[in-house]
């Protein structure tokens, strides 16, 4: 569950169509007449008051800007879109020096170009019309789709096992058998924390199965769920309603099952949800607060990093094709979290939070923060077009 | 871009004379001093980030300070390289006044987490400066840098009633922000450390709400949390051959990367303020060795008129006492050695015992700190009776390289 961070993913988010791709080539020195160049390529004439274009306009698709830097000041170029969108840039040119930018422009319309000098204020402006409409790519469609199916088949496949894992814990609970209820617990929670941001979707789910004890709650709502079967087994003992929470939990684990089934999930979602299993980790999992009577946060932790490397793994083929440099810097930082957390291995399981030293945690919160921010970068990647 | 928001557009309508990152211009600001002397509001424009020295040194003290320890996480040179030169692209951007990078806050695709976060969006430049160094951790041998290592850069040694905390003091790296507007400088030093996630991590950080040193004879001198006007006879921008002998490293002092480039040592000096403040007033003057209103020493007019160490009143007892902290720290005590000071006040909330965790974060630049610094805290520690009053709980030296030229980046004279 997580508390400060709520931003339940009810309103599936569209694909942006708007933001484009844009690749900028190395410097070339000189150049830059203000004719259209023989390669249909644009020059940019920029100097320190003006921001001369060599054509107004360009057919869609690949439009391709040399830019020289004729004025005094270190430069940049700009095309807009409505809004002030930001259809592709150049920075950092500096006085002489000439840059080639190269702008994947779909849609027909009319764009602003724009010269910085000293690379502050709006710039200097200059309206480009983008005429026709160019051929979409079907391929980045389907390998999204594909994304999105794969992670609906891992979602199905970690409930298919969340379900007999609760009830096994649950009736361990039932029995009295406090020791096999305590090994149970985390082994199940597992499974719930890998796909927890999809549970998520379904607000009134994770209250009742994942709240804390000193949690919020309406009138009539009472603690329940896995926290409150680890405050009995750890810390009061069964109680006489613990059959019943348990009987509930499970319940609400088949609810979710069924909810699921119908569920379509956007590539977008899959991002944030592997972006929010890290938040998860950095502010219930790094404190202990989580698993505050079991101490096997260590547990939850791992699950938390396994469901969001799978949401990452499945959406992989777009994030190479839109993003080449992310996926390997994922792969390293994922491969550095594992690491780490193979050194508190005890066991079939880990550690306990009780015995981590403040150094363990500093080190474990540094790696999320290593992973966190590539993480953060992939819901951008996978909705750019 | 939405104009309203736009930190840009802001600087625009300033006028491009504020706004230019050339030269010329910066020299212009630069000229002018702070807020706190000409009553007009905070001084807003741009420092040049280019130049042969770093700036944020000699550039006239801004009002507010951030400054952040870090230490590098990867063992990849080229990694750490990477980012040196990522920072240098977006610290020549912030100390423009403009956003962390092109994109920004707005201009970037909404699904994705904004490049910058907006907290200084509308701001102006604020003369922020971001002043980088390296710590002698960075030398250990993890970067192939072990024969760079400036032996200006050893440790400093333990002094009389220090108490540092290690949480609080060293790293592998630095950076200081100093700008008129505090959020200006903590809005950069949020974005750097964010990019440095995953080859850096923050060890320490402070935050200082008030200059207390002047770099400029333009500037007034400001008070520390003791109430009395701090450093009145700190190097100053206007006196290079002060700089040259005493600040920037040169030819022949040992690693020729540095050269150009000047030391750092931090201190963070708790005050126990409410001590202080059951102090007399005689008491405190003859402590500190100047007039609290003054500044003036002893039998002197003014806080620049030269001390007189030797005076005495006409009862023949000297009026400056040997364990006043002036004379301790005085250049003529020390052989004619000086430091450029760059302290700022803070108060870290409260210690927990129902008390002010108030101090002086004490920054000065120098060309050797063993030469400079040690024989001045040494004199301090051992005898001034102001120690009964603070305490030292952070430490940091840190080699600050030379300014970084057009293509280049922090820290390349080292790296390349």
């Amino acid at each position: 569950m997580h508390r400060p961070i709520a931003r339940p993913l009810t309103v599936p988010a569209a694909v942006s169509a708007l933001a484009v791709a844009a690749l900028v080539t190395g410097c070339s020195g000189g150049g830059g007449a203000s004719q259209p160049a023989a390669d249909g390529s644009i020059a940019v004439n920029a100097t320190d008051t003006a921001c001369e274009l060599s054509k107004p306009e360009a057919a869609a698709g690949a439009v391709t800007f040399n830019v020289t830097n004729k004025g005094t000041k270190v430069t940049e170029f700009y095309l807009y879109g409505t809004g002030d969108r930001i259809i592709g840039e150049v920075e950092n040119i500096g006085p002489g020096l000439s840059r080639k930018l190269i702008i994947e422009v779909p849609d027909g319309g009319t764009y602003s170009a724009a010269c910085k000098p000293g690379m502050v204020g709006d710039g200097i402006r200059t309206p480009f019309t983008v005429t026709g409409q160019a051929a979409r790519s079907t391929d980045t469609n389907t390998k999204l789709a594909e994304a999105t199916a794969g992670y609906k088949r891992y979602v199905t496949s970690q409930i298919e096992t969340l379900v007999p894992e609760t009830e096994e814990f649950a009736e361990a609970v039932k029995a009295g058998n406090v020791e096999k209820a305590k090994e149970e617990f985390p082994k199940a929670r597992t499974y719930w924390e890998r796909i927890e941001p999809v549970a998520e979707l379904f607000g009134d789910i994770d209250p009742k199965t994942d709240g804390r004890e000193d949690d919020e709650r309406g009138p009539g709502e009472t603690f329940t769920g896995y926290h409150r079967l680890e405050k009995d087994l750890w810390v009061t003992g069964l109680q006489p309603d613990s059959g019943a929470i348990a009987d509930q939990l499970v319940a609400d684990m088949k609810d979710l099952q069924n909810r699921v089934k119908p569920l379509e999930l956007t590539p977008v979602q899959l991002a944030n949800g592997a972006k929010e299993l890290l938040d998860e980790v950095a502010t219930t999992k790094l404190t202990g607060e989580e698993d505050r009577y079991s101490h096997t946060d260590l547990w939850d932790f791992k699950a938390n990093v396994e469901g969001s490397q799978a949401a990452v793994a499945a959406l992989r083929p777009v994030i190479d094709e839109k993003q080449p440099a992310l996926g390997p810097e994922l792969d390293k930082q994922f491969a550095a979290v594992d690491e780490l957390l193979a050194k508190y291995r005890s066991g079939d399981g880990f550690k306990l939070y009780t015995e981590l030293t403040p150094e363990d945690t500093r080190a474990m919160a540094k790696a999320i923060d290593a992973l966190g921010e590539p993480v953060s970068k992939v819901a951008g990647a996978v909705s750019q077009t | 871009m939405t104009p309203e928001l736009s930190r840009r557009t802001l600087i625009g309508l300033a006028g491009a004379g504020v706004a230019l990152a050339g030269a010329g211009a910066a020299a212009g600001v630069a000229a002018t001093s702070s807020s706190s002397d000409l009553g007009l509001g905070p001084v807003t424009g741009a420092v040049e980030f280019f130049g042969d020295h770093q700036a944020g040194i000699v550039t006239p003290a801004q009002d507010r300070m951030h400054f952040v320890a870090l230490d590098v996480t990867s063992t990849d040179r080229n990694q750490l390289v990477e980012l040196l030169r990522t920072w240098s692209s977006a610290a020549q951007r912030l100390t423009a006044g403009a956003e962390v990078t092109p994109l920004g806050a707005l201009g970037g695709n909404p699904d994705a987490p904004p490049d910058d976060n907006g907290e200084a969006l509308g701001l102006p430049p604020s003369q922020l400066t971001l002043t980088f160094g390296v710590g002698g951790s960075l030398f250990d041998g993890r970067f192939g840098l072990a024969n760079h290592k400036p032996a200006q850069l050893a440790d400093l040694p333990k002094f009389a009633g220090d108490e540092l905390d290690p949480a609080r003091s060293g790293g592998d790296l630095c950076i200081q922000a100093c700008a008129n507007d505090p959020q200006v400088a903590v809005h950069a030093i949020r974005h750097l450390v964010r990019m440095g996630f995953g080859t850096t991590a923050v060890r320490w950080s402070q935050l200082g709400f008030g200059r207390t040193s002047s770099t400029s004879t333009t500037q007034a001198t400001m008070r520390n949390m003791f109430g009395f006007k701090d450093g009145s006879n700190n190097i100053k921008a206007e006196d290079p051959d002060a700089l040259r002998d005493h600040v920037w490293a040169a030819t022949g002092d040992g690693q020729a990367w540095m050269d150009g480039g000047t030391y750092l040592v931090t201190r963070r000096i708790r005050m126990h303020i409410e001590i202080w403040d059951r102090t007399s007033l005689n008491e405190q003057e003859s402590i500190v060795g100047r007039s609290k209103g003054s500044g003036a020493a002893p039998g002197k007019a003014g806080e620049f008129d030269e001390p007189d160490l030797v005076i005495s009143g006409n009862d023949g007892r000297p009026l400056l006492g040997d364990d006043a902290h002036i004379r301790l720290a005085s250049a003529h005590t020390h052989g004619g050695v000086k430091i450029l000071r760059r302290g700022y006040n803070f108060v870290d909330g409260a210690d927990g015992s129902g008390h002010l965790d108030a101090g002086l974060f004490f920054a000065a630049f120098m060309r050797d700190p063993h030469k400079q610094f040690v024989p001045i805290q040494r004199a301090l520690a051992d005898s001034d009776r102001m120690m009964e009053y603070i305490e030292h709980s952070g430490s940091g030296v840190f080699a600050v390289p030379p300014g970084v030229r057009r293509g280049g980046y922090w820290g390349d004279t080292l790296f390349t």
